[in-house]
């Protein structure tokens, strides 16, 4: 385990959130009743968890699925729900209010056939938000999360300018009522945490939440890396794709029938 | 050719008026800041799709402009060129000037001006943007060395023209950064292309020597000193010259876009009805931005005119200024292409062209920074021996008289 020496940042690298991690396991059931330990030196344990040997658990790499087909038109819910969880209002000023999660139509130019998705950060394996950040505010968490650092956000938008998104939003006038979990600030850039705060405690992003309390059940969460969650076993099962797949980016947020 | 003796501008009225008025801009600047920094960028015409506006667009004029400006010095020390020498001082002066008056603009215009301190301690290696803050900071100290050394008694030759090749190689690198800063965008239409980099030297090479010439100008005409005219027909000459090889790039640029079939609709937005962008493009930039000023620049008689060559060197900056407008914000305009072949609606204009009109302030701030870099360069002119007492065609050209016989 890489060491972090800020305990604020959220970047998963440090003992809490492997704590977390194991409860989470724990709570998922099953495997990790079994608990093999090796004692290599006085000291000096080795713990294996799980009944699983494969190592991807230990490296969870989170992730949504969206069924674009059970996504409804008039429904926004999980929209609402992102912005209740974390205290983004909803737009009023379209051009300037942020907007971390929003419902896309698509229609076919052809056809005029219509579709509904949900859009938010994707949440890349390799993303050009982090890479163009001078100063290392963005940045992804060993678990596939991406997220802005706001205490070394300059304000300078180049990741706005680089995602290809669009997911991310300027604060652009001073902003009251924050959520503790989800500091915001204006004069700096934000967007979809995947409701991160949530995530480190063994939860679900409140989008996903929502949607399943719809009953349409068009978005799914869990770990892409583990292949016995039901996310990995159903894009290994069904096709899906990713937005702009040519960027080689490996969003970690896909979708199926789109 | 005679010594070139260099002097202090004298603290004439003319001086302290350029003082005043540029101080006087300074200060609004500073107004704009602190309003815009008051109410976040909400005052601005800035928003969630165009998020560099009006301010970026003078930031990155004066930066390109800055490595431009140097190119006088260049061509006397690195090219050999004897009669731009006695100009060099004023080249570098201007040059380290221009690039605190990028900055200037675009440090005030951060969501966090007040955390500069961290642009300078927490560094993201990979960011390109990272890498330009320390080509700037590496080219201020270059030419400031530079100037340093031609301003100081018993300095041998090799050692100014090593750090001369020295600066002009970092002034290469800092606007190849400053292009890639776009041209390394890969998820929009308008950038993602190695062509920005050499395209934004072409372009510095225009903006500076327009910039220096201007410069030179209203210095000759307020402290008296002469400027030969000659002189300034050759400046002319190459200053057409540059603007033909930005020409060259851009159309390179278009026509390879126009070439593959996915960038037909943003090169439609551009070239036929992008609007603002159009008429900036083919009036602001293509027109009277580079087609007048090479007409006038190498027109027979025009061309060696005193008038023609300052009104060319001024639409050149304003082309210069027009040309950075379509890059930066018209290549925001467009929108981002998530589904290619679908018409895309959202609450957060998916699929539609972004709007921008800049605000009273951001033109301000913007015009601060010309100020700001204008007033630096009299001051040091005014406390420095940066500008020689003559640059008289006799003075700065030993051949001057027999190219007039012959």
């Amino acid at each position: 385990m890489s060491a972090c020496d800020k305990s604020s940042c959220g970047c998963g690298d440090n003992e809490t959130i492997d704590l977390v991690a194991m409860s989470r396991r724990k709570f998922m059931g099953g495997a990790a009743a079994a608990v093999t330990t090796a004692t290599l030196a006085p000291g000096i344990t080795v713990m294996a968890f799980g009944g699983s040997t494969n190592a991807a658990e230990h490296k969870p790499r989170w992730g949504l699925l969206i069924d674009v087909n059970k996504c409804v038109k008039d429904c926004d819910a999980c929209i609402t729900a992102c912005s209740t969880e974390n205290g983004w209002k909803e737009p009023v000023d379209l051009l300037r209010d942020a907007q971390w999660i929003r419902k896309v139509t698509l229609k076919d130019k052809k056809s005029g056939f219509e579709q509904y998705l949900p859009v938010m950060c994707q949440h890349c394996a390799e993303p050009p938000c982090v890479d163009v950040c001078p100063t290392a505010a963005s940045f992804r968490r060993a678990d596939g999360i991406v997220l802005v650092d706001k205490h070394l956000c300059i304000g300078c938008r180049y990741c706005m300018m680089a995602c290809p998104y669009q997911a991310r939003s300027f604060i652009h006038e001073p902003l009251s009522d924050q959520k503790e979990y989800a500091p915001r600030g204006k004069g700096t850039v934000e967007s979809c945490t995947l409701c991160v705060h949530r995530v480190d405690v063994g939860g679900t992003p409140a989008c996903v939440e929502a949607c399943d309390a719809t009953g349409n059940g068009a978005m799914m969460f869990g770990n892409l890396n583990d292949p016995e969650s039901a996310i990995a076993k159903r894009i290994a099962e069904y096709p899906s794709s990713q937005i702009r797949a040519d960027l080689g980016l490996d969003p970690g947020v896909r979708y199926t029938n789109l | 050719m005679q010594r070139t003796v260099y002097r202090e501008l004298e603290g004439s009225v003319g001086v302290y008026g350029l003082l005043v008025l540029f101080g006087a801009f300074v200060l609004s600047g500073l107004g704009a800041f602190w309003y815009m920094e008051h109410f976040g960028h909400i005052v601005t015409g800035m928003n969630n799709q165009i998020v560099w506006g009006l301010p970026h667009v003078f930031a990155i004029f004066l930066i390109v402009a800055a490595s431009g400006a140097l190119n006088v010095a260049s061509i006397g020390s690195v090219f050999g060129k004897t009669a731009y020498k006695p100009m060099a001082r004023m080249s570098g002066l201007l040059a380290i000037a221009l690039l605190m008056g990028g900055l200037f603009v675009l440090v005030l215009d951060l969501g966090r001006p007040d955390r500069i301190i961290v642009a300078m301690t927490s560094y993201n290696f990979k960011s390109i943007f990272a890498w330009n803050i320390l080509l700037y900071t590496g080219f201020m100290g270059i030419v400031g060395a530079y100037l340093y050394l031609q301003m100081e008694r018993g300095v041998p030759p090799i050692l100014l023209k090593s750090v001369g090749i020295f600066a002009f190689g970092w002034r290469l690198l800092l606007t190849t950064g400053t292009g890639s800063i776009f041209g390394w965008l890969v998820a929009r239409e308008a950038y993602d292309a190695a062509v920005m980099a050499p395209m934004f030297i072409a372009m510095s090479l225009s903006f500076g020597l327009a910039i220096f010439i201007l410069v030179a100008m209203i210095v000759s005409k307020v402290t008296g000193r002469p400027f030969g005219g000659a002189l300034l027909a050759r400046l002319g000459k190459l200053l057409a010259l540059f603007a033909i090889v930005v020409l060259y790039f851009v159309l390179v640029q278009h026509l390879t876009s126009l070439y593959a079939t996915e960038h037909h609709s943003y090169e439609r937005f551009i070239l036929v009805d992008g609007g603002i962008y159009t008429f900036l493009f083919w009036v602001g930039h293509i027109l009277i931005g580079s087609l007048v000023p090479i007409g006038l620049l190498y027109h027979p008689t025009m061309g060696k005119k005193r008038p023609a060559i300052i009104l060319a060197a001024l639409l050149i900056v304003l082309g210069g200024l027009s040309q950075i407008y379509v890059i930066v914000v018209g290549g925001q305009a467009f929108p981002l292409m998530l589904f290619p072949g679908y018409e895309v609606q959202s609450t957060f204009y998916d699929g539609a062209f972004g709007q921008y009109v800049p605000s009273f302030p951001e033109l301000v701030l913007g015009l601060a920074g010309v100020a700001i870099a204008l007033a630096i360069t009299i001051f040091g002119m005014k406390i420095l021996k940066i500008v020689p007492l003559t640059l008289a065609d006799s003075a700065v050209d030993p051949h001057h008289e027999e190219n007039k016989a012959g």
